[in-house]
This record gives C-alpha cells, structure tokens and sequence, in this order.
C-alpha cells in the first residue's frame, strides 16, 4: 500500500491507502473524491480526470506520454503540473504523492 | 420533398450494440436502418479508444474497438442494413397507423413500427470550451463547426484547438476571412504534418496569426463577438475577433431522446429486463442508454438485450407469424439468411 493525497478544490484532503499498481483516478473515484468525472473509464479518451501534481512531486510522477498530452488540449487551465490522473500508475516510489483537483473538468 | 424511407426497424445509434440489434432482428427477416451522429460505425468503440483492447468480450481474450466493430460489420452483411451518418435523430412522432415517425436534422423521415435506442452514452457534440459566458456568444459569434463559409468572409476569426479540425479550418478560412489567428495550448499539434506546415508557411508569410495559450474570458455584447483574452506564457492579453471557433474534441449527450415522453432515471432510458421495452411500447433502448436495476454498462450485456429485444420486436412488426426459436448452429433456414454453403 502506498500513501496518496488527493487535495479537492474546496481544499478538503482525501488520504488514501492505494494499491500498487492502481491508478490515482481509480482511487479517486473509489474514494468519492469530487471533481473527478473520469468519463471514459481510464482509456485515456477524455479529460475529465485531470489533476495538478504537487510541485515536491512532479519530478518523481514525471511528464505525460504523447497521447496523454493531446488529451491535455481537451482540459480546463492546463498547467506545467497537469496530468491525466488516469494515467498515473501507484508505486511504492512514489508514497506519499500529493495531487491537486483543478476548479472544474472540462 | 424530404426522402422517406419505410422499414421495419429504425436503430438509433450504430456502436457495437446497434450493430449486433441488426444481427438479431435480421434472423427474423426484420429490416433495419441505422441512424448515427458520427460518419461511420462503432460509435465510442471507433470514435474514443479504436486502437485500446478490450478485454471482456466473450470468446475474444483481446479485441480492438476497432477490430470488434469490422468483426460485427462483417456478422451483419447478409442482412444488408440501410446506414445514414452525420445525422441527428430531432423528432420522434406515433402515427395513426401505429408506426413511428422518425426525423433527422437532414430533413429525412423515417417510418417503422419498432424505434430501437442504441445510443450509448448518448450523441456525439461538440464539446463547449470552460470559458465564462460562452453561451450568450453560441450561434452569433462562437460557432462549433463551419456550416457556410460566407458566415466568416471578412471576418475577424479565432480558431482554438491543435486537432485536424483546427488546423484544416486555419488554412479553409484564411483566403476568405480578414483574419486568421489559431490558438493551441502548446507548439505540438495533434493535427496532419502537412496541415501544421501549411499553417507554419502561411504564418511565415504573415498570413495567419499563431499564438500559444488558452482562452480565458471573451469580449462582447449581445452575442456579437468583439474580443477574447488570451492567457500565454508571458501573460495575459485581448486579441479582436468577430468570430470564434472552439474545437475541443466531443462530449455526449442524450440530446433530444430527452424530449420524447420516455421515462427516465438520472438520463437513462428506463426499460424491463423481459423485453428492454421501454414506458412507451414498441420504443425499445438497449445497451449503455438504458437502465434497470443491476443494469452493467457491458457491450456483452448490450448483445444480450438486443437478442431478447429482437423476440418481442418480432412480434409487434409480425403479429400473426409463428416463429419456432432456432439456432443458427442447426437451422438450414436461418443458416441461408446468413449466407451459410
């Protein structure tokens, strides 16, 4: 288990014990965290799962694939940090990540 | 006068459950025309994840949506299907007859005594850009598809996207227009090499405008388009435009489905787990568009709705016909609607 903070916009933490190998939008969705729509299910086919990496973290998440950044294009107030959280796989290295909820989906 | 096609059955909705709807109703000589928003079949299968596997297809370990969709176009052939794309079903009328009265945005009408929704998550539109206020501009100075190209002739025009729609309308609009200016988030396009070229070559000449960022608020009254705020790396600022057009993929929606008396639960089509027969009879939904309880949003459980939906869609277009249940493993008769030697 790893440990993953996903901060909503209204600014109430949700700390989750995610699974390894899981992805940050499932433990979102599982987790009732709001402001993720996550409409397409994970195919990397919408942007409605769109979060904003911690800036201590976005080093260690490191930069979307190609596929994932034309998706981007599709989101609301992108930002150096944005990803798709769909496509952010739970690790052990990264325990402890902090991810920001953007004000709305597109 | 707008054509009118008489059939047996209309399916609304030509994705992997409308498609295999065909295969069913076919085996009992039922004719279907298929009407789809989108310009070819599969619907989210084609049109969202084409190259993405699927994993929980009966008897296929994996399969492409893509894949599944030329697999289930292949099943239905020998029935020969009527298909109509790039449409929106917009009315839906009884008749005194007893049939329905199915209209298109295009003008067509179609009649048959069975309507089948297969529409999933409901029909493709265009997605509209978070931008506050947007709406009052739709239709007046924000448009979401180019219908006629006088519409922007000597006009100011704001193009925001990085896909083939984009790009395509950058170089289309930039003879007519008294501007071009194309706004992506970033300097990698999703669009065709030759078109971003193109589009490069004509900024090189000082012929269109490029400009990397997001659009943030935009200027106005009334609906008449006078300005939009750019957000760029080096900050914010105005750019004049008269006409704006946001290219932001598709999202769906249930559209004017909503509109025909069809009792709903939270935007889904309510329907019998007997019949998948909808609060209005001879209506039916199957697949992602309808719900009941334990409902799953599977392709497969849209197959098995379409074959239970075919038994009673048989008996409203052929009251009087006894038909034996048969399978197409042992019967020489529906093994020769399927073209079987």
């Amino acid at each position: 288990m790893t440990k993953l903070t996903i901060v909503a916009h209204d600014g109430v933490n949700f700390d989750i014990d995610a699974e390894d190998g899981s992805t940050v939008m499932e433990n979102a969705v599982r987790n009732s965290v709001p402001g993720i729509e996550a409409e397409c299910g994970g195919a990397c086919a919408c942007a409605t799962c769109h979060v904003y990496i911690d800036d201590a973290w976005t080093e260690k998440v490191g930069s979307p694939q190609v596929m994932e950044e034309d998706m981007l294009d599709f989101a609301y107030d992108v930002r150096p940090t944005s990803r798709l959280s769909c496509q952010i796989k739970v690790t052990p290295e990264l325990d402890g990540l902090i991810v920001h909820v953007p004000e709305r989906q597109a | 006068m707008a054509p009118l096609i008489e059939t047996d059955i209309v399916i609304i909705g030509a994705g992997p459950v409308g498609l295999f709807a065909v295969f069913e109703l076919g085996l009992y000589d039922l004719e279907c025309h298929l009407i789809d928003i989108l310009d070819r079949s599969g619907g989210q299968c084609t049109e969202l994840y084409p190259e993405k596997p699927i994993y929980d297809i009966p008897a296929w370990p994996k399969i492409s949506g893509q894949e599944l969709t030329e697999k289930l176009l292949e099943q239905i052939k020998p029935f020969s299907p009527g298909f109509h794309f790039n449409r929106m079903v917009t009315g839906l009328e009884k008749l005194d007859d007893g049939r329905f009265e199915v209209t298109t945005d295009e003008g067509e009408k179609f009649r048959a005594k069975v309507i089948v929704v297969a529409a999933g998550g409901g029909s493709f539109q265009p997605k509209r850009p978070p931008i506050p206020g947007i709406e009052a501009f739709e239709g007046k100075g924000v448009f979401y598809s180019v219908r006629r190209i006088e519409d922007f002739r000597g006009q100011d025009v704001l193009i925001v996207g990085g896909g083939d729609s984009a790009l395509d309308w950058t170089l289309n609009l930039q003879p007519v227009a008294a501007s071009v200016t194309l706004v992506h988030r970033r300097a990698e396009f999703r669009a065709a090499d030759d078109s971003v070229n193109k589009m490069l070559a004509l900024r090189e000449a000082g012929a269109v405008n490029f400009e990397i960022g997001q659009i943030t608020a935009l200027q106005g009254e009334d609906g008449a388009l006078q300005g939009a705020t750019l957000k760029g790396p080096e900050g914010e600022r105005d750019i004049a435009c008269t006409r704006m057009l946001p290219f932001f993929g598709l999202t769906m929606k249930l559209g004017p489905i909503a509109d025909w008396g069809l009792n709903l639960n939270e935007n889904l089509i309510a329907v019998d787990t007997e019949k998948f027969e909808t609060s209005v009879p001879g209506i039916f939904a199957i697949g992602d568009i309808n719900w009941y309880p334990g409902k799953l949003k599977l392709i497969l459980s849209g197959f098995h709705e379409a074959a239970l939906m075919a038994q009673a869609a048989r008996k409203i277009v052929n009251p009087d016909k006894r038909v034996v249940f048969q399978y197409t493993t042992s019967s020489t008769s529906l093994q020769k609607k399927l073209g079987v030697k």
